[in-house]
């Protein structure tokens, strides 16, 4: 037992805006493809900082440019004042948690020995049943990994993660593939270690995920961001509250749309035209004028408050999920 | 809540992790053990292949040569010919038509073709089979003799068939070293691969585990299982077939850790790169095959050519398999068996090196 605070705790108290991760200028190319494009970021204490992108953007690689895991061909990094093959690796990935995207933990093995191996790789760090309790994995204590459900697997791994008591916690797109219930769970205990002062670093391509946990964004495509900042900021860029989405019998022409009262911007995918708008009251009504006037007929219609996603289709033309 | 919490923490299984090094190795052997097939091959597979091979190949009274004499089936003559040379101790005789006899001497069912001509005789059979050139031998001995030739010297006969010198004597170190081989290169192969392409050894690359540990933990388990691997093959054989050790419990055990050592080194040798199954598969047969068939488990690698035996004798199997037997059948020391203690130490230690700069965590 220590009576001291850990360092991320006391940054958060001290100077909210101490800098846990930084890197600039990371390049990383592959034979076919430039993963990662002259990318800079800046990460606080005490912050959970989302990476948000389509699959391909790069996110994973450059996660694990941080994590030291790959080597990146221009660029610096510095993590918690350190830097990769600065001397000392194993005194740095002491201080860091890891969930990578893909990995499969062993299935023959149980729950608690699972968890048991991680915690005997770290000098200091949780007892294991507190960190099996965290994610709520007592009833599985002794199950084999192999029986556990998708998200009761994706949380063992986050425990692998925690179980150093880490800093800085990297989470590479947790709640992929998991149903609702399990992303809640899942969310609860990234804001549980946030609350204790954990700096994280998470990608995603779930806009919910990202405007829910983190405290600012970072949009990525193609390699590079393209966005930055909080959830409420991005959306409130865009100029607008609510998207309203429909589709119609015949192609309207896109000029008057997007002269309608209260309309800021129009994108169509496929066959649906996406309208933000500034106030609904106002554009709605026009926006029915209009159709009519262009002797259409509405075949679905539905309005929602403005997203991150829409902030991503706005600056990409593209929907998050199918790039 | 409380209650049940209270309740798992009473579970078999402790909490406390010990050394790293210690719980890599436990894994190895827990999942080792909870893998029935693997199991099954390692500890089943060879007893039982010892019992088929020692049942096949047991000392019964030697067969009888089958011979042709090559007549009409009518000819009264050659009927009394075979009768006469199947009264013999060593050969059968069937007369055949000329094509029936060409025929199965072609195949192998018979050894030599005999062929009446008047009072003197014709053989027919190829002479790079060395059950022919006896046959001719045998068959020459029982027709000279019905001639009338009598021996000139008189022959005593010792006729040696003790344990010690018999075909399951030298089998077994042979299968003890292929299943050493075997487990060692499976064992370390699959497991390191399926560990990769399922991402796990990055994820502890991601953790500040030492990278020997985790190596090391392969060796550690392997030494485990090698003690039982080896128990099972030797009790089975002394139980079943009257096998004995020879050489001394000691030097044995010398030999079987340094075999195993050597083939975890191969088997980490084979696992550093490839990221598929398949891959590490096809690398795997291509090192064990030339094995299995030169290095003298089944037969002597005396029989290859005299040019391939400098690369014979240079196979880490050959090597293990030589030890084993000078050690189990002949009861020689390790002094004496210098050159290919050498062969082992010097494929552990290469491998190894190898192994470790070339590996890769992801």
């Amino acid at each position: 037992m220590s009576t001291q605070i850990s360092p991320a705790a006391a940054a958060v108290g001290i100077n909210s805006q101490r800098v846990a991760l930084r890197c600039s200028g990371l390049v990383k190319r592959f034979t076919d493809v430039t993963a990662v494009n002259g990318l800079d970021l800046e990460v606080y204490a005490g912050e959970c900082f989302g990476l948000l992108g389509p699959n391909g953007a790069g996110k994973t690689t450059t996660v694990e440019i941080l994590e030291g895991l790959t080597p990146s061909d221009e660029g610096t990094v510095e993590l918690l004042g350190q830097h990769w093959n600065g001397g000392d690796n194993r005194a740095l990935r002491e201080r860091i948690g890891v969930q990578l995207q893909e990995t499969q933990l062993a299935e023959k093995v149980t729950v608690v020995e699972t968890i048991r191996l991680f915690r005997s790789f770290y000098q200091r760090g949780h007892d294991v049943d507190e960190v099996i309790r965290t994610v709520a994995l007592e009833e599985k204590r002794n199950a084999r990994v192999g029986k556990l459900s998708g998200g009761q697997k994706q949380r063992l791994a986050v425990a692998c993660a925690l179980v150093s008591d880490p800093e800085l916690l990297f989470l590479d797109e947790p709640t992929t593939g998991l149903d609702p219930q399990a992303r809640l769970s899942l969310w609860d205990i990234v804001e549980k270690f946030r609350a204790g002062g954990g700096t994280i670093l998470l990608t995603t391509h779930y806009m919910e995920e990202a405007t829910r946990l983190c405290d600012r964004v970072a949009i990525m495509d193609h390699g590079k961001v393209i966005a930055l900042g909080t959830p409420a900021a991005l959306i409130e860029s865009l100029g607008a509250d609510q998207v309203i989405e429909f589709s119609v019998t015949n192609a309207l022409t896109d000029e008057p749309l997007t002269n309608l009262p209260a309309v800021t911007n129009l994108h169509k995918r496929g066959e649906v035209y996406a309208l933000t708008v500034s106030e609904i009251g106002v554009a709605l009504p026009a926006l029915l004028a209009e159709i009519k006037r262009q002797q259409s007929e509405i075949v679905t219609l539905t309005t929602h408050q403005a997203t991150l996603e829409d902030v991503f289709v706005s600056l990409t033309g593209r929907m998050l999920r199918d790039s | 809540m409380i209650a049940e919490a209270k309740e798992t923490r009473a579970g078999e299984v402790k909490s406390q992790p010990l050394h790293p090094l210690f719980e890599l190795t436990a894994m190895r052997i827990r999942e080792f053990l909870r893998e029935k097939e693997a199991v099954f091959w390692v500890f089943i597979f060879p007893v039982l292949m010892t019992f088929a091979l020692g049942i096949a190949f047991r000392n019964t009274a030697p067969d009888k040569t089958p011979i042709a004499i090559e007549a009409s089936a009518t000819d009264s003559r050659a009927s009394d010919l075979a009768g006469m040379l199947s009264q013999s101790q060593e050969v059968t005789a069937t007369v055949m038509s000329p094509d029936e006899a060409t025929r199965a001497l072609r195949s192998g069912k018979i050894s030599i073709v005999v062929k009446p001509q008047n009072d003197d005789f014709e053989y027919r059979y190829d002479p790079t089979r060395p059950e022919s050139r006896a046959a001719r031998l045998l068959v020459d001995d029982v027709l000279q003799r019905g001639k009338g030739r009598t021996d000139v010297a008189h022959v005593a006969e010792q006729k040696v068939t003790e344990p010690g010198a018999r075909y399951v004597d030298f089998l077994v170190p042979g299968l003890i070293g292929m299943n050493m081989m075997g487990s060692g290169l499976w064992g370390l192969g699959f497991t390191i691969v399926i560990a990769r392409s399922r991402k796990l050894l990055k994820r502890f690359a991601a953790t500040p585990m030492r990278r020997s540990h985790y190596l090391l933990s392969f060796m550690l388990s392997r030494l485990v299982f090698l003690a039982l691997e080896v128990a099972a093959v030797v009790i089975f054989a002394t139980l079943a077939f009257g096998f004995t050790v020879r050489g001394s419990w000691l030097s044995l055990g010398f030999i079987t850790v340094l075999g195993g050592f050597t083939f975890s080194g191969v088997g980490l040798l084979v696992a550093a790169r490839p990221t598929t199954i398949e891959g590490v598969s096809g690398l795997m047969n291509f090192i064990m095959l030339p094995m299995w068939l030169l290095s003298g488990t089944f037969f002597s690698s005396e029989r290859f050519p005299q040019v391939l035996q400098p690369f014979i004798k240079a196979l880490p199997l050959t090597a293990l398999n030589d030890v084993l037997r000078a050690l189990m059948n002949e009861g020689a020391s390790l002094s004496s068996n210098w050159i290919p203690i050498s062969v082992l130490l010097a494929w552990c230690l290469i491998s190894f090196v190898v192994a470790l700069k070339i590996f890769k965590w992801q």
